[in-house]
């Protein structure tokens, strides 16, 4: 990766200049992300909002190492990811990120125990499952496999797999989006936890607009570009969250 | 593009998403119906062969009158024929002359010996009709004229109108050859003493009686009679009728087409052919059905939600049955049509190899009706049932269940968790231990198909070691003389010494050879007894354990096979009737079993013989030690000696057998192990990639989460790997178990095939199957790395 060092102030988590996304070619083309330039600040928790198509979840891919864009810079930590082979976005993934979907992907053949195990054997300095699911109040859930926990449980195995190596970024694609509000409540609770506990920078994309109250920054998306980015100054508590 | 488009348009839509179903699996359609076709074309193979085989084998003896049983004597009076012909059965019996005789080659120097048999002048023969290939027979009153057998003419180039010397009962004599001929009885040419036809070593000429008589100065007399019986004729009874009618001219003992060595040929080879058609194509169209009901089960679950919404839209079950059940046909008939065109083309190769060593007029590959309604049939069963079976639950869901996806599996109720529990097994295994242990029946299929390719192919390479032990331990360790030369009548002890002072022969042992009957209650045995000196080295008898077992002062050494066909054993007695000279009966202790591959023994002392024939110290022939340098002076000389009837060399032997074994019999069995490795092929890809399939999104989640390719490899190829390790040993054993039956199905009178479990075999049996399951592994594998990241993160 290519070392790229700020001239002035402490380094940005995500710095993204110029991002463009073009899927095919041709006529068929589709320009998902038309030029995105935004600065996210270490530790802080981003809600990023926008409509389906927007180009919210192209951008936390790019971010992520899964995706590669098509134009533009996306520096993490001052290393450019843009520039980064296969194989150094997986280690990428491997250090750095943890990843909570909206459908868990947790291993249907291991665990709650063991699916935090499975990210914890191939990590640098992990917390340990226990201390994980603990975390997101799973102790009670570890020997159980996925079949035989809710969805908001599989969703908290997901945050506590994610969270237990430790990662310098938490991204969460609609981490709620296919659960009840009360469920989706624990569920925020304990990324917000994440977030305070381990200082991880973590983004999470919703459709739901009163999610957006918990969060130090909301970013805006609309028609592949950031519409609008606002600094929250009084974050609630996810228990108050309108949905 | 135009044509596609308009093809399309003609068929329904359900046919249209069948087609391209069936474009979209293209790659497992393939190896299923490889693994169809190997069935079906080893089974149309075997069964056509046979066909063929026996066809034209009856055809040709029925249009030429080949005999059903021959009665050698010494010399009989011609007007024994008409009482001959009384015996009740007999629908046809000519008496003739055979003779061995020297043929002197015109282009080389060489001489070769064979034999001369007559035909009769006034008639067309009743039995043993020639087939003319080539001009005529020998006119009536030229006494000058003779018909030379085909294969040996085209040898030696002899051409019509050419003329050959011979020299038959001590006289030589000139003929012109009038025609070149085929006949039943040598179908498989084969010398006395030799393994192997050799054209080039061995020829029969048939001249008119007449002529015939008179140079042998045998008027009036034959020296066997052929006969053809009529189809209620009990044989025992014609043989024992002809026995004791010939008694009394020397008869060496009647005997049928089953001790007729060209015949027992053909019957050999047509029971290995049904063997092989017994036990491989089974097991073809097992794995095949197989692999046809796991790849349509999964089809079919990823096609849940389409069935459901075809359902909702109306289509009956019975449609929806259709669909799925066309795609199945469409598989099974490229895996048919692909077989049936192997089949063909590897039956006419086997056609054309068998015509060069068994001499038909013809024998054409031409499979009965029959024999492709049995593979059409046997293939669509297997085909469609496994298909029904895998697409009947699904079709009878109803719609809204069927749109529903399925739960996500349990893996908590699988019974036998425990072991997987343990905590220092690392997550990547405990996930491939779990997915076999959630799905046994899956596990169970890829476990069976890889042990049943490698059982497979143990069976073919131990079956190729088997032929090599055979080849090693009679020619090696059982006959380890150069040369055998036997005498036309038994001579006295100066033969040997004759025999030790030619040029050329480093050492000479003697031999006795006499015709004879074994009886051992109601089990008979004709036999050749042989008789030597004690401590003979140059050819002998191996036991069980390997030692050579000597001739006993009293008693005799049968081979294996012939005292399980005789229910006897060491210490019991049998009777043994001579049937030469003196004809003396006697009982005789059985005193040890010797181990023989090739062919049959009996062997007793030679002192011992000659007492009981009471002909004084005679031998029949002599087993030589020669010296390379000069062995083709020594066969030139040998041939030429007065009163010698047979010379074989070894070596050239040898050559021809292994030459025969790796055309014929390697041949197939290269084919086979390469089918044997599409089964595997099939098997694994299958099951890989449908382990594939259905995990991608696990797989792309652990690629997301920051596993390696490799890491992520590992979860999927590890499970194949691991069941891998299972089979192994369980193709192994399996595969000693169906050697057993081959050895035991493929054995006939005139060899059995040894088994031999090499440790480098069964590696390199192995090696091979593991070789195939990481080629398989590695085609899917590829995948891995295009895998779609994003895609899977996106759906439930």
């Amino acid at each position: 990766m290519h070392q790229t060092v700020r001239e002035n102030g402490p380094l940005a988590c995500f710095e993204v200049r110029g991002l463009r996304r073009v899927y095919g070619k041709g006529p068929a083309a589709v320009e998902a992300l038309r030029g995105v330039d935004i600065e996210i600040p270490e530790r802080e928790l981003v809600v990023i909002l926008g409509a389906s198509g927007s180009g919210k979840s192209t951008f936390l891919n790019i971010v992520g190492g899964l995706d590669q864009a098509t134009e533009g810079k996306v520096l993490f930590r001052g290393v450019d990811l843009s520039a980064a082979s296969s194989s150094e976005l997986t280690e990428y993934r491997r250090r750095h990120v943890g990843f909570v979907f909206q459908f868990y992907n947790l291993m249907p053949s291991l665990t709650a125990w063991e699916n935090v195990a499975l990210i914890t054997e191939i990590a640098d300095a992990p917390l340990t499952p226990q201390d994980a699911l603990a975390l997101v109040g799973l102790s009670d859930r570890m020997d159980h496999f996925p079949a035989q926990l809710s969805g908001g449980e599989q969703q908290r195995v997901a945050i506590a797999r994610a969270v237990a190596k430790q990662p310098t970024v938490m991204l969460c694609d609609e981490p709620t989006g296919a659960l009840d509000s009360a469920t989706g409540v624990k569920v925020l609770e304990a990324l917000l936890e994440v977030n305070r506990s381990i200082g991880a920078t973590t983004l999470i994309i919703t459709h739901n607009a009163g999610v957006a109250e918990i969060a130090d920054r909301v970013v805006v998306f609309a028609d592949g570009r950031v519409r609008e980015t606002r600094v929250n100054p009084a974050p609630i508590s996810p228990s108050d969250v309108t949905w | 593009m135009v044509a596609r488009g308009s093809f399309l348009g003609a068929v329904g839509m359900l046919d249209r998403k069948m087609l391209r179903d069936f474009v979209g699996m293209r790659i497992q359609a393939i190896a299923i119906a490889l693994v169809i076709a190997g069935g079906v074309s080893v089974q149309l193979l075997s069964s056509g062969l046979v066909t063929s085989l026996e066809e034209t084998r009856r055809a040709y003896y029925e249009r030429n009158l080949m005999a059903d049983v021959w009665a050698p004597v010494v010399r009989a009076p011609k007007g024994e024929i008409e009482d001959l012909r009384q015996i009740a059965g007999v629908q046809a019996l000519e008496g003739r002359l055979r003779f061995g005789i020297r043929i002197d080659l015109p282009a080389s120097q060489d001489s070769v010996l064979g034999e001369i048999i007559s035909i009769p002048e006034t008639h067309a023969p009743s039995v043993n009709r020639l087939h003319v290939s080539l001009g005529r027979l020998p006119a009536s009153g030229r006494p000058n004229e003779a018909v030379i057998l085909k294969r040996f003419a085209e040898a030696h180039r002899i051409g019509l109108g050419d003329q050959i010397s011979f020299i038959v009962r001590g006289r030589e004599v000139q003929v012109m050859v009038t025609g070149l001929v085929m006949s039943p009885e040598h179908v498989y040419a084969i010398a006395p003493g030799e393994l192997v036809p050799d054209e080039r070593r061995y020829g029969v000429l048939w001249m008119n009686e007449r002529a015939l008589s008179e140079l042998a100065g045998w008027e009036g007399a034959f020296n066997e009679a052929v006969l053809r019986l009529s189809r209620e004729a009990s044989v025992p009874s014609v043989l024992g009728r002809l026995d004791s009618e010939l008694a009394a001219y020397g008869a060496a003992g009647a005997y049928d087409r089953k001790d007729h060595v060209s015949d027992a040929f053909v019957t050999s080879e047509v029971d290995q052919l049904r063997t092989l058609g017994r036990v491989v194509p089974p097991v073809f169209l097992g794995v095949g059905a197989v692999l046809v009901y796991v790849v349509i089960s999964r089809l079919v679950m990823v096609q849940r939600p389409a069935i459901g919404l075809l359902k909702a839209y109306g289509y009956s079950d019975r449609e929806v049955l259709m669909h799925f059940l066309k795609l199945v046909g469409l598989i099974g008939a490229l895996g048919l049509l692909a077989g049936v065109l192997l089949g063909i083309w590897f039956g006419r190769e086997m056609a054309q190899l068998y015509i060069r060593y068994y001499d038909f007029p013809f024998l054409l590959f031409r499979a009965a009706a029959m024999d492709y309604l049995v593979v059409g049939a046997v293939s669509a069963l297997s085909v469609l049932g496994a298909g029904l079976l895998a697409v009947r639950a699904s079709v009878a869901l109803n719609p809204a269940d069927a749109m529903t996806p399925p739960p996500p599996p349990d893996y908590s109720k699988a019974a036998g968790m425990a072991v997987t529990r343990a905590r220092w097994i690392d997550q990547q295994t405990r996930m491939i231990l779990r997915q076999i242990i959630r799905w046994p029946g899956r596990a169970l299929v890829t476990v069976g198909g890889i042990a049943a390719s490698l059982a497979l192919l143990v069976s073919v390479l131990v079956m190729m070691d088997g032929m090599e032990r055979m080849i090693a331990s009679y020619f090696g360790e059982a006959n380890r003389y150069d040369a055998v030369a036997t005498f036309t009548e038994a001579r006295g002890p100066t033969a040997l010494h004759d025999m030790r002072r030619t040029p050329g022969v480093m050492a000479a042992e003697p031999f006795r050879i006499v015709t004879a009957i074994l009886r051992s209650g109601p089990a008979t045995e004709r036999v050749a007894l042989i008789a030597t000196a004690p401590g003979s080295q140059l050819s002998r008898l191996i036991d069980a354990s390997g030692r050579d077992v000597q001739p006993p002062p009293a008693g005799l050494i049968l081979s294996e096979d012939l005292a399980q066909k005789l229910n006897t054993g060491p210490g019991k007695t049998i009777e043994l009737e001579m049937t030469e000279g003196r004809r003396p009966h006697v009982s005789v202790e059985v005193v040890a079993l010797a181990r023989t591959y090739l062919g049959s023994a009996a062997l007793m002392d030679i002192g011992q013989l000659n007492r009981l024939m009471g002909e004084g110290s005679v031998i029949s022939g002599a087993y030589l030690l020669t010296d390379a340098a000069g062995e083709d002076r020594l066969r030139t000389e040998l041939v030429e000696a007065p009163g010698i009837a047979t010379v074989s060399f070894l070596a050239p032997s040898e050559d021809r057998l292994r030459a025969l074994m790796d055309e014929n019999i390697g041949v197939s069995l290269t084919v086979f192990a390469l089918f044997a490795a599409m089964i595997a092929l099939g098997v694994v890809y299958n099951s890989v990639r449908i382990s594939f399939t259905e995990r991608q999104r696990e797989l792309a989640s652990l690629r997301v989460l920051g596993f390696s390719k490799v890491a992520v490899s590992y979860i999927l190829l590890g499970e194949v790997a691991l069941l891998m390790l299972v089979a192994l040993p369980l193709g192994l054993g399996a595969g000693c178990l169906l050697s057993m039956y081959f050895a035991e199905a493929m054995g006939s009178e005139l060899f059995r095939l040894p088994l031999a479990f090499e440790p480098a075999t069964m590696a390199a049996a192995s090696l091979i199957v593991i070789g195939v399951v990481i080629l398989s592994g590695l085609i899917v594998r590829q995948r891995i790395d295009t895998i779609d990241l994003v895609e899977a993160l996106k759906s439930a």
